[in-house]
């Protein structure tokens, strides 16, 4: 026995759109088959009628409510008109047609051109997407007019070169592909390490070069301007230094800086001329620092040039020219350690600090085996598997694919340190531990028992050196991480061409003077 | 430089929230991207990225021809005469091309009953039996410069609106609205659609046509549009603002044309009792405007979006006349009552059009009456419209949305935005049912489907290479002077 109502509401109006939301609400009431709620146009009542409602269209028009409802029983049909009167009482909010999110949000931005498109003041984008994803965020964040800082690697050579002559033809920088650490204006991008405001204006294309820099004059109480990093490939020939020529005019300007450190990887010679050229024409005195093995190239007045980070930073703390004694922190010398003859094995997360510490031990011992090798030579067969002194790096492409980078992620290191500690050739492990925005949060806390583990193991025939980048101001706090790992019984250095030599000390070889 | 040093750093993160986080530490502000991989053609996007440059410059023209687009009403005609290669057997059709044998119920009807109204069948079984073994011939209207709604079966007799582009000239028609209900467009084929059309197409066409001639100067569509859009229309589901500011313009026409008074009385009611009258008006406005930016060479914007009920499919300013396509979507919608999703026929209709041009689904915070397809509240009809902003090029010059400030209404959908955020146009749309002629039984959204948009992305990028290769193989044969 079902119920049919018809009810009209003259010179009532909603919009269609409202009334067929109230229309299939009330037709989900209980006990309710057909419901509608529509102005009275000939289409509609055409179809109330297809449904079985009779309605006497008389002198109804457009602007005239129809309300009909089947249910049931009499008390449903009643019950379900009341319902749709209070529908359209309140129509103005509830749930929606499904459609939509209906939250009256608008979504995250999915892409960097859409967040500055959102936000004019972004000025600034921080990139660490996958690779293969790289290119066009990067084409994008430069069109958008933001400024790129790119921790992500992938972009072959040319197109790293391509897409820095957009950004310096647009006045942007593009600090990357393949950038692990920038400070601009006082923050720190990727990995960098709380340091003081001051006059040293840095342009690096290398991460860990940069911490290791800017945490020595930490140390020696000198303070930073911007560090500008561009990217380990920019010093290549294929990209020719483009964004480090950029950012030495950007800092030529900037009053705040007054005088320069230019760091890379051994670069390219033709490149080196022209980044020396660049420095001195910026009329600020500048250091090339350049660790390895290399040649300095020909320099022009007012550049200096430094075969060590350490020499670099000291250069630039003691104002512009090197202390005598080339060391900048008097804490960076321990004891004179005990001596543990054997091979020095130096596992590395940044790898320019590896090159540092690698370079002063080669100074002395000659070959040094590594996965970054000084020396084509002298590379690694297998960068798992150490020959005589050896030295790697797990910050290299080939060891973090498909993980994090060891300075979140240590496990492949922690797993190495285990292995030598337990390999009778080795007498002295040389860790570098690095703290600041981005790094672990306690790398000592994790490193400590490791490091007591492989003592034991080793049995007065092991020494565990650390380089211990960090800034004063770190979150990790660099007292207590250093204090940690000198309770785990490590000898602890600020400075990796320091921990180089105590390294060197400890296995008995060569001068070794820390 | 556009400052950096010396200037606070605002940064947006892409990537790793551990970055973003220790930078928010220090005390930065911070924006986060929802970052996910590209919906496709990863690398097609890769090399477009190594042309971004090209590709800007590009869509820098192709937009600004749409900017420039003044379509004005130059008259009403008969399609056989204004349509180029529109003979008596050919029928337009909304969307991308298709055969008798995939259309859906409502194309399928219509084409019946335009078979009928020209006269090329004797009745709807005659018809069918002409389609089947090849007597009639199907284009898409997109091809002939012609749009249409629903199924947009546009025949040679049919009366057309004629818009022209201002000085650029270009042309596009779109047949007269017949109203809502059982017509043609929705595959209705009856006696009382058949009468309409003839009527439509021997009064109200006249009349109008009348009218037209009277007015001191062709009728403003970009102005009209932009003035519903401050009334609340946004042009494709709502069009009452619209319809009433043409009926306003024609009226004082209207009230002195040479023409039977009965006639006359019957053409104001017909567009009266059509709150849907103007948005033909609407769609070849879009046409024309959207046109002005075809061929653009190398550019990324859409310039056509249609559905023929069976698929969906896009057209970019790069790629020439391609069609890029993909199965039409199912709406997802309010239903008029009585009827429910399992009546619905798949999206069809070239009114997306409107959407190609910044209007329509684009357009949702200029119409709160309708904010119930998206969501319910206003909010909800600003998010949308704010959403579009990341996946088009610019903003439009000619209509503006009062309830954002006045700021133009996103325009020119940059198809590597689409894939590349996965955010895909909102279109706003009404729902035929799947049976031939029953009519309009809902509205709502409806999602385009990505695979257009990824295969256009792919043509795109291999266009562009082809143009940069076509240089050296010119310079092959006649050797020249360097």
């Amino acid at each position: 026995m079902t119920a049919s109502r018809v009810e009209v509401r003259r010179g009532t109006y909603h919009d269609s759109v409202t009334l067929m939301q109230v229309s299939r609400q009330a037709e989900e009431l209980p006990g309710v088959e057909a419901a509608a709620a529509v102005a009275a146009t000939p289409v509609n009542l055409e179809l109330l009628a297809r449904q079985g409602f009779t309605v006497n269209a008389g002198e109804l028009g457009p602007s005239d409510l129809v309300l009909c409802v089947r249910a049931a029983d009499e008390e449903a049909a009643a019950r379900a008109l009341e319902q749709v009167e209070a529908l359209l009482a309140g129509a103005g909010r509830g749930p929606g047609s499904g459609a939509g999110s209906g939250s009256g949000q608008l979504a995250a931005p999915r892409s960097l051109r859409a967040a500055a498109r959102r936000d004019p003041d972004l000025n600034l984008a921080v990139l660490s997407v996958p690779g293969r994803h790289l290119h066009y965020e990067v084409a994008g964040a430069l069109q958008a007019g933001l400024h790129v800082f790119c921790f992500s690697d992938g972009l072959d050579p040319a197109t790293e070169a391509a897409r820095k002559r957009d950004a310096a033809r647009r006045g942007l920088l593009l600090m990357g592909p393949d950038c692990g650490t920038a400070i601009i204006d006082g923050v720190g991008l990727g990995f960098a390490n709380a340091v003081p405001r001051g006059p040293v204006g840095i342009v690096g294309a290398s991460g860990t070069g940069i911490q290791e820099v800017t945490c020595l004059l930490d140390a020696a109480g000198a303070g930073i301007s911007h560090a500008i990093g561009v990217g380990g490939r920019d010093l290549s020939p294929e990209v020719g230094g483009i964004m480090t020529l950029r950012a030495l005019v950007l800092l030529a300007a900037d009053d705040a800086t007054e005088r320069l450190v230019i760091i890379s990887k051994p670069p390219d010679p033709r490149v080196a001329r022209l980044v020396a050229d660049a420095a001195a024409a910026t009329g600020k005195p500048a250091v090339l620092a350049f660790p390895g093995l290399g040649d300095p190239p020909p320099l022009p007045d007012g550049v200096s040039f430094a075969a060590s980070l350490e020499a670099a930073a000291a250069w630039a703390a003691g104002g512009g020219s090197v202390p005598s004694g080339g060391a900048v922190d008097s804490r960076s010398r321990p004891d004179p350690p005990a001596v543990t003859p054997g091979a020095i094995r130096g596992l590395f997360c940044g790898g320019t600090l590896c090159y540092e510490a690698m370079a002063v031990v080669a100074r002395v011992v000659g070959r040094v085996a590594s996965n970054i090798p000084l020396r084509s030579e002298w590379r690694l067969a297998d960068p798992h598997r150490s020959e005589g002194h050896t030295f790697v790096d797990f910050g290299d492409d080939a060891l973090t694919e498909g993980r994090a980078h060891p300075m979140i992620d240590p496990g492949l290191r922690n797993e190495r340190l285990r292995r030598e500690a337990a390999d009778p050739e080795t007498g002295v492990v040389l860790l570098d531990v690095v703290l600041g925005y981005g790094a672990h949060p306690d790398p000592a806390g994790e490193l400590a028992p490791l490091i007591e583990g492989a003592l034991a193991e080793g049995a007065g025939g092991l020494s565990v050196v650390v380089s211990l980048c960090g800034a004063a101001g770190d979150p990790q706090g660099l007292d207590g991480q250093a204090a940690a790992l000198r309770a785990a019984g490590a000898l602890v250095t600020r400075s990796s061409a320091a921990a180089a030599r105590l390294a060197l000390a400890a296995a008995g070889l060569g001068k070794g003077r820390p | 430089m556009s400052g950096l040093l010396g200037r606070p750093v605002r940064a947006v993160n892409a990537g790793v929230e551990l970055f973003a986080g220790e930078v928010e530490r220090q005390g930065a502000e911070v924006t986060r991207v929802e970052w996910r991989p590209p919906a496709g053609a990863e690398e097609a996007l890769e090399r477009l990225a190594g042309r971004a440059e090209e590709t800007a410059a590009a869509n820098d023209r192709a937009v600004a021809a749409m900017q420039a687009a003044e379509p004005r009403v130059v008259g009403i005609g008969r399609a056989g005469d204004l349509v180029p290669d529109l003979d008596e057997r050919t029928l337009l059709h909304a969307g991308p091309p298709i055969g008798w044998t995939d259309m859906c119920g409502p194309l399928r009807g219509a084409i019946i009953g335009a078979a009928v109204h020209e006269g090329i069948a004797a009745d709807p079984d005659d018809a069918v039996r002409l389609a089947e073994r090849g007597g009639l011939r199907f284009a898409p209207c997109h091809d002939h410069g012609a749009v249409g709604p629903m199924a947009g079966v546009v025949s040679a007799s049919m009366p057309v609106w004629l818009v022209e582009n201002g000085d650029r000239g270009n042309r596009a028609v779109c047949t007269l609205n017949e109203g809502l209900g059982r017509v043609l467009r929705y595959g209705a084929y009856d006696v009382q659609v058949l009468d309409r059309l003839a009527w439509m197409r021997d009064v109200l066409a006249r009349v109008l046509a009348a009218a037209l001639a009277r007015l001191p100067e062709p009728l403003d569509l970009r102005a009209m549009i932009a003035q519903a859009l401050q009334m609340g229309d946004e042009g494709h589901n709502r069009n009452r603002a619209g319809t009433s500011l043409l009926l306003r313009a024609l009226l004082p026409a209207l009230l002195t044309v040479d023409e039977p008074t009965a006639d006359v009385v019957a053409a104001a009611q017909f567009i009266s009792g059509n709150d849907h009258f103007f948005l033909n008006l609407a769609m070849a406005a879009g046409k024309a405007t959207a046109d002005a930016a075809a061929g653009t060479a190398g550019a990324s914007i859409v310039t056509a979006m249609a559905r023929n009920g069976t698929e969906f499919g896009i057209r970019l300013a790069g790629t020439g006349d391609r069609w890029f396509t993909g199965p039409a979507g199912v709406v997802d919608g309010l239903y008029l009552p009585g009827f429910g999703p399992e009546d619905a026929n798949r999206d069809i209709g070239d009114s997306t059009i409107t959407e190609t041009i910044g209007i329509g689904g684009m357009a949702m915070a200029a119409a709160p009456a309708i904010v119930r397809f998206v969501g319910g509240s206003p909010e909800d009809a600003v998010a949308a419209t704010l959403a579009m902003y990341d996946i088009t090029w610019a903003e439009s010059a000619a209509y503006q949305l009062p309830a954002l400030g006045f700021r133009g209404t996103p325009l020119g959908i940059d198809c590597r935005e689409v894939v590349h955020t996965g955010v895909l146009p909102t279109v706003n749309t009404g729902i035929a049912h799947k049976d031939p002629g029953v009519g309009q039984v809902g509205a709502g959204l409806v999602e385009p489907p990505m695979e257009a948009f990824v295969a256009a992305t792919r043509a795109l990028a291999g266009s562009a290479e082809r143009m940069e290769a076509a240089p050296i193989s010119s310079r092959a044969p006649g050797g020249g002077d360097a």
